[in-house]
């Protein structure tokens, strides 16, 4: 109905600490966790392989990373959280799709990106 | 009791003040007036009829244009009864708006849900249907058995069956308000509300606090 009066709620103050990603980024995102009263900052680092946009609260991305034993382990943030204290990127590379989602079948060698220059 | 008239916006989410992300349904509620008191002593209750949504007044036929006009109120199209203690401070031509509740108070919201029309066992009371393999033919949505053999040799009274499905007034008790924006007239509670956008929606007060 009124769409206009919907996307104001949504709006959000982008979080400042969480640089332009794009898919292919290797990033590390560091995660404020909140245990009980105690807040502790959790890193997760992998390759961002999807960016959902949509407004504020809406967006968010995906990073998946190979943990111990070849397993997969895919994480999704919201792209404006106040709760991620900050993203580095710590590698671009050339991807030709904005969803890599064919990462999931491929492990090892294979599943690696090309650097881009 | 308090209350007040609105219309669902639609559903989006959003941040809380710790950070986590919050399912909220946006409405745009009021400006409401009061338009008339019921007593118990002349009505044999106690209420406060509410008014919402001003439209020009060729819109309203004559006797509902006087009823307003009595106390100088706007052409509403909207009329709703709200049961209030009788000691309640409520004057008739008060405002009512948005800002009778705040962020964390937890509220009924009161709605017509979305008509399904005449919905099969499987929609409307979330039976699983028959088998999908196995030589089964015409059973997929079936009910199954609607009852046992010569006794009772009827079917009982209540048993779920298909039928007209959704359109009548719903209730969603204990919502928590997450917003309150009096400049725009929004709200925002946390989770779903009955009926399509722009479905009138009643937000009271919630019944059964905790």
């Amino acid at each position: 109905m009124n769409n206009a009066l919907l996307q104001s709620v949504e709006a959000v103050e982008p979080n400042p600490n969480i640089p332009e990603l794009h898919p292919g980024d290797t990033v590390r995102v560091h995660a404020r966790i909140v245990e009980g009263n105690r807040e502790r900052i959790q890193v997760f680092q992998g390759v961002v392989i999807r960016i959902r946009p949509g407004g504020g609260a809406n967006a968010n991305f995906t990073v998946r990373r190979i943990a111990a034993g070849g397993i997969g382990v895919e994480r999704t943030f919201p792209l404006h959280s106040p709760r991620v204290e900050k993203v580095e990127v710590v590698r671009r590379a050339k991807v030709r799709r904005s969803k890599l989602y064919y990462l999931r079948d491929l492990k090892g060698k294979a599943a690696r990106l090309k650097e881009q220059r | 009791m308090k209350g007040i008239l609105g219309r669902k916006v639609g559903m989006t989410q959003i941040f809380d003040e710790k950070g986590e992300v919050v399912p909220v349904t946006v409405i745009e509620a009021g400006p409401c007036y009061v338009t008339q008191r019921k007593t118990a002593a002349r009505d044999g209750y106690s209420a406060i009829q509410i008014g919402y949504e001003e439209v020009p007044p060729r819109k309203l036929n004559k006797p509902l244009l006087g009823h307003l006009r009595r106390h100088n109120l706007p052409p509403l199209r909207i009329l709703r009864e709200i049961r209030v203690k009788e000691d309640e401070p409520y004057d008739v031509g008060q405002k009512i708006t948005v800002d009778i509740f705040s962020v964390g108070e937890r509220v009924d919201v009161v709605g017509t849900t979305k008509g399904r029309g005449f919905a099969g066992v499987m929609k409307r009371h979330g039976f699983r249907g028959g088998p999908q393999t196995h030589g089964q033919s015409d059973r997929q949505r079936a009910p199954g058995s609607i009852g046992a053999c010569k006794t009772p040799g009827r079917v009982l009274k209540g048993t779920r069956m298909a039928g007209r499905m959704g359109g009548r007034r719903h209730t969603m008790q204990n919502l928590k308000v997450v917003l309150v924006d009096p400049e725009r007239n929004l709200l925002a509670v946390k989770g779903p509300v009955p009926g399509p956008r722009g479905g009138l929606l009643l937000i009271k007060q919630a019944r059964k606090q905790g």
